[in-house]
């Protein structure tokens, strides 16, 4: 369970600023277990050890951490989509769809393949699972069939979506945000302009 | 354990360097197989060596990692430069992503449009100056400590002192206003393995220089 406090002024952004909130000055930022933390991949990496989710020993966490640093060369390609020129997103939609498929999806299917599993690593959910699966969500929202050479990957999006706290996530009224629109887009540039 | 790490990539800094930093430092002896044709890094993509057809690559204890961030943890977490628990390495992680920030933007300066170059400096100073290494002073001096996190070396010095050294490359007068950072650098450089490193002959590799930069661009083909 957690809460939110959403950015939708300069002003929001400013007070987190002089409050000497954000170590440098940007966001995200998570209150948690009293510490301000911020950068995505130090928040990801707490959480992700704080719950389990980050394997049994130093070998996975180091599969885990390549997974995930893979995959979230991806996702950053997506995060950034809506902040393209409109003449440039249809083409990146394309380099994005080719990456995947050349690049990521390729390694995962094989993963999944050889050893069978439900999950990435080590047999049991970790973050490389989750991250994975948001990537695949979001790329299927631009490109609907992306996974069609892909049946573990397709079986691997079945099963990790209907782990009963993801699946409760994946439901209407959840915290997940939706596809970024054009209000998102402005509010981002109006916050974050110099 | 096998023998040494085994480094590839090509012949300058990029993305392996903050890994050589991090090694000599560890006191770790590695090997390097330099990159030096497109032929050599289709041979290791051919040979199913590089998960996401990328480099760096370290072999060390019969793993072939990838994704400099992969490593770097690895590295970290064995020769114990990674904090002694769960806080000290969230706090650890705040401090090199933000490095790592800053980094990227050097990295990418030599690569950036000629026309985008000057602005590209200018912000890397601006953010210098204005956000991280104030940032890191200000840690330094809110607990007094030699190093950033619990009073004892880790990774976050390391990759710190490797920053401002290349923030002195670009504008040595940036440093002068930040104390404590400037004893970090001094204190972190006198320790023997990071000495040894620092001296010419070690591993560290020398700024871009442009036959480098091209023979790179040939390589990896940048966009």
């Amino acid at each position: 369970m957690f809460d939110e406090e959403f950015l939708e002024t300069r002003e929001q952004l400013h007070k987190l600023q002089k409050g000497k909130h954000l170590l440098f000055q940007q966001v995200p930022m998570v209150e948690i277990d009293g510490m301000k933390l911020v950068q995505t991949r130090s928040i990801l990496h707490y959480i992700a050890e704080k719950y389990h989710l980050f394997g049994s020993d130093l070998k996975e966490k180091t599969l885990i951490d390549m997974y995930v640093e893979g995959t979230l060369d991806l996702l950053e390609m997506i995060i950034t989509h809506p902040f393209l020129k409109p003449e440039d997103q249809q083409k990146e939609v394309v380099s994005m769809t080719q990456k995947a498929v050349i690049r990521y999806f390729p390694v995962f299917e094989k993963i999944l393949r050889d050893h069978g599993q439900k999950f990435l690593v080590g047999n049991q959910l970790s973050l490389a699972d989750v991250i994975l699966l948001q990537t695949i969500l979001a790329l299927e929202e631009k490109v609907p069939n992306i996974l069609a050479a892909f049946p573990h990957l397709q079986e691997f999006t079945v099963k990790i979506s209907n782990v009963p706290t993801i699946k409760k996530f994946l439901e209407p009224g959840s915290k997940k945000k939706p596809p970024p629109d054009d209000v998102y887009v402005r509010t981002v540039y109006t916050i974050f302009a110099p | 354990m096998a023998g040494k790490p085994m480094l590839h990539y090509f012949n300058g800094r990029g993305r392996m360097e903050s890994i050589r930093w991090l090694l000599a430092a560890a006191g770790v002896e590695f090997e390097e197989k330099f990159i030096e044709s497109p032929e050599d890094l289709k041979k290791l993509v051919n040979e199913g060596s590089l998960m996401f057809q990328q480099v760096p690559m370290v072999e060390i204890d019969g793993m072939k990692l990838v994704q400099t961030r992969a490593i770097l943890n690895y590295i970290a977490t064995k020769y114990n430069l990674y904090g002694k628990d769960i806080k000290e390495r969230a706090l650890i992680d705040m401090y090199v992503e933000g490095v790592a920030d800053l980094g990227e933007m050097i990295l990418l300066l030599p690569v950036a449009p000629p026309g985008e170059k000057d602005a590209k400096l200018a912000l890397i100073k601006e953010k210098t100056t204005n956000r991280y290494f104030p940032a890191f002073e200000k840690v330094l001096k809110s607990h007094g400590q030699d190093y950033l996190v619990g009073n004892k070396l880790s990774r976050a010095d390391i990759h710190l002192v490797e920053l401002i050294y290349y923030v002195e490359e670009l504008d040595p007068s940036l440093i002068a206003s930040f104390p404590l950072l400037k004893a970090l650098k001094a204190r972190v450089s006198s320790l023997p393995t990071v000495k040894k490193f620092l001296q010419p002959g070690s591993q560290r590799k020398p700024p871009l220089d442009q036959k480098t930069l091209e023979q790179g661009r040939k390589i990896f083909k940048l966009q």
